[in-house]
């Protein structure tokens, strides 16, 4: 009897862990309800098409204009051109903490990684508004330094720690017996790291560098800051730019609630909902078959 | 064969160039290995110098503002003058309410995932979840937020709507980390325990976690930097940019120090004028945000050698 009592409470117990575990699928399930919810309705003022390759965002003129075109453009740009300084600094640095530091230099290179990791994005807009936009105004002898290249140059730092802490990761899991045949054969360190181990890391590696895109497009104050703020489609990398994030945060304030400007501003938090949804099961997808592959090899 | 190899760069099949070609290959070889080494050093030190450049900024100029005056005093004369006391109050509630939320959900997610579920189905899809959550950016957390805990339960801008804005953007964190902490208690407490005849809970209860707590509480420490330094999350739901009182309920409105720097940057009255405010703020924000992780870090290490010991 008390047997049974025991293992009736055994198992209830993990019902209740089991009913809490569910709490981040359901927030997830959650957010992406909302979002649907309050960013449809932009589809009663303008169609999907208007919408999403529409030119113009003049969202409080009178009829207001809901083009999202160019604010998705520049979402794209800044996390392109982000990645182009964040994907070669993170994966080498990940190589060099991996493959190359002694042990004493990676113990302090590494919490310095993380550390910059930690920096409030607040801080790293202040720095890229005071420090970054003058000195780039300076060098390159442009009207205004704060543009897409800053908001790229910033949004790059931020990136840098994701892209090589699971770089690293993926460059670890690669067994050493693999980079002691290639030595064995003659190889230098430097072509079996290029040869041997950076494509047995390759899909680890290519999560990596989605997750840090991920984290580019979808970081909210650097643009809202550094990006310049105006809606248009950017012809150089020194144009002023809005990427989606930033006009949300710009504009949610000042819409009124439940308005057109509302849904609108919505629908540009399902677009980027989307945007990084897809990014993170892309890495999602590369990540299990990274695991299958070590483990069936 | 060997002839037309050995004429241009040798290949990893043909890896025994002839004597006369040996030095100057290898030397090459040996050249392009410094070369690329010498790349991948200065990457890691550019992440280095711009970690220092950024501290050296804010540090250089915001420590001149620091005063037991600014930390202890409300912001006056339209925000160019005064202290940051209430930004940083506000900021302290949020992020421990964060913690007070997310804490709990995420060890009870983590032991779950850890110590009952099964490998299968299941299992995948709690994953699913935690992992596209920890991906969501920060500002759809703030339209969640506003739409859900504000409008639809009523909360309105306020305290608890950011608290419990925050816990949902880091329960990811908090899993991740417990997660972590009870793979690394050895599976031999738990056989030994259970080999006694204590049931799957008390083993948990009285092996499991008294064992990863010092590491669980870690993880609880990095949300709460994590929470302390976001803005987007909480600018719809739960900051504004001056309220004189502080929170005397969890429905009131907030002064955050992220939101503070924000404000004071982009909109305040003058901001050139208030630039020694906003470096002030930001010091204070950093050295709590980064303590914090320092404190974790360090913590978590000396636990992992006690361990092992």
């Amino acid at each position: 009897m008390q047997q049974s009592g025991r293992q009736l409470s055994e198992v209830s117990i993990k019902t209740v862990f089991f009913i809490i575990a569910l709490a981040s699928i359901t927030t997830l399930l959650l957010i992406s309800l909302f979002l649907f919810l309050e960013g449809l309705p932009v589809l009663k003022s303008v169609s999907l098409k208007q919408f999403i390759f529409g030119n113009l965002w003049y969202p409080t003129d009178e009829p207001p204009l809901f083009g999202a075109f160019p604010l998705i453009v520049a979402s794209g740009c800044v996390t392109a051109l982000s990645a182009l300084f964040s994907v070669p600094l993170g994966i080498m640095t990940a190589i060099y903490i991996a493959e190359i530091a002694n042990k004493k230099v990676a113990e302090i290179v590494k919490p310095t990684v993380e550390t910059l990791a930690s920096l409030p994005s607040v801080v790293v807009g202040l720095f890229g508004m005071v420090v970054v936009a003058p000195f780039l105004q300076r060098v390159f002898n442009i009207p205004v330094g704060l543009n897409l290249f800053n908001a790229s140059l910033m949004l790059g730092f931020m990136a840098v720690p994701t892209i090589c802490s699971i770089s690293e990761d993926a460059i670890n899991s690669v067994p050493d017996s693999l980079r002691e045949a290639s030595l064995a054969l003659g190889a230098t360190r430097f072509e079996t790291i290029v040869k041997i181990v950076l494509p047995a890391g390759a899909s680890g590696i290519a999560t990596a560098v989605i997750l840090g895109m991920s984290r580019a497009i979808g970081e909210t104050m650097v643009v809202l800051m550094v990006a310049g703020g105006a809606a248009i489609v950017p012809y150089s990398i020194f144009d002023p730019v809005r990427p989606m994030p930033a006009t949300i945060a710009a504009e949610m304030a000042e819409a009124p609630f439940r308005s057109e400007h509302y849904h609108a501003l919505f629908a540009i938090g399902i677009v980027l909902f989307v945007f990084t949804f897809i990014f993170n099961l892309t890495a999602d997808v590369l990540a299990t078959r990274f695991k299958k592959k070590q483990l069936g090899g | 064969m060997r002839k037309m190899k050995k004429t241009d760069h040798p290949t990893t099949i043909d890896n025994k160039p002839s004597a006369h070609a040996l030095p100057s290959h290898l030397a090459r070889r040996r050249a392009v290995q410094a070369f690329f080494f010498f790349l991948f050093r200065t990457s890691a030190f550019i992440n280095a110098a711009a970690l220092f450049l950024v501290g050296y900024f804010v540090i250089s100029n915001g420590y001149s503002v620091i005063s037991w005056d600014f930390l202890s005093k409300p912001p006056t004369d339209s925000m160019t003058k005064g202290g940051i006391m209430p930004a940083i109050i506000g900021t302290f509630y949020l992020s421990a309410g964060a913690i007070l939320i997310a804490l709990p959900v995420g060890v009870a997610s983590a032991i779950y995932m850890n110590e009952y579920a099964r490998k299968g189905r299941v299992l995948r899809i709690i994953r699913f979840g935690i992992n596209n959550l920890a991906g969501v950016p920060s500002i759809v957390f703030g339209l969640f937020g506003l739409a859900f805990f504000c409008i639809v339960l009523k909360t309105g801008v306020s305290l608890i709507a950011g608290a419990l804005t925050l816990a949902a953007l880091t329960l990811p964190v908090v899993i991740g980390a417990t997660e972590e902490a009870l793979k690394a208690v050895p599976d031999t407490y738990r056989e030994a325990s259970l080999a006694l005849g204590a049931t799957k809970w008390q083993t948990i209860y009285r092996v499991v976690i008294p064992t990863a707590l010092p590491e669980i509480l870690t993880g609880a420490i990095l949300g709460l930097g994590r929470a302390a330094g976001e803005t987007a999350p909480i600018m719809f739901t739960a900051a504004v940019y001056f309220t004189p009182i502080l929170p005397s309920s969890i429905f009131d409105e907030v002064m955050a120090l992220p939101y503070h720097i924000y404000v004071l940057a982009t909109a305040g009255i003058n901001i050139a004028e208030t630039r020694p405010l906003q470096y002030g703020t930001a010091l204070v924000l950093i050295v709590l945000v980064c303590g914090m992780n320092l404190f974790a870090i360090i913590v978590r290490s000396r636990m992992r050698k006690k361990l092992k010991g």
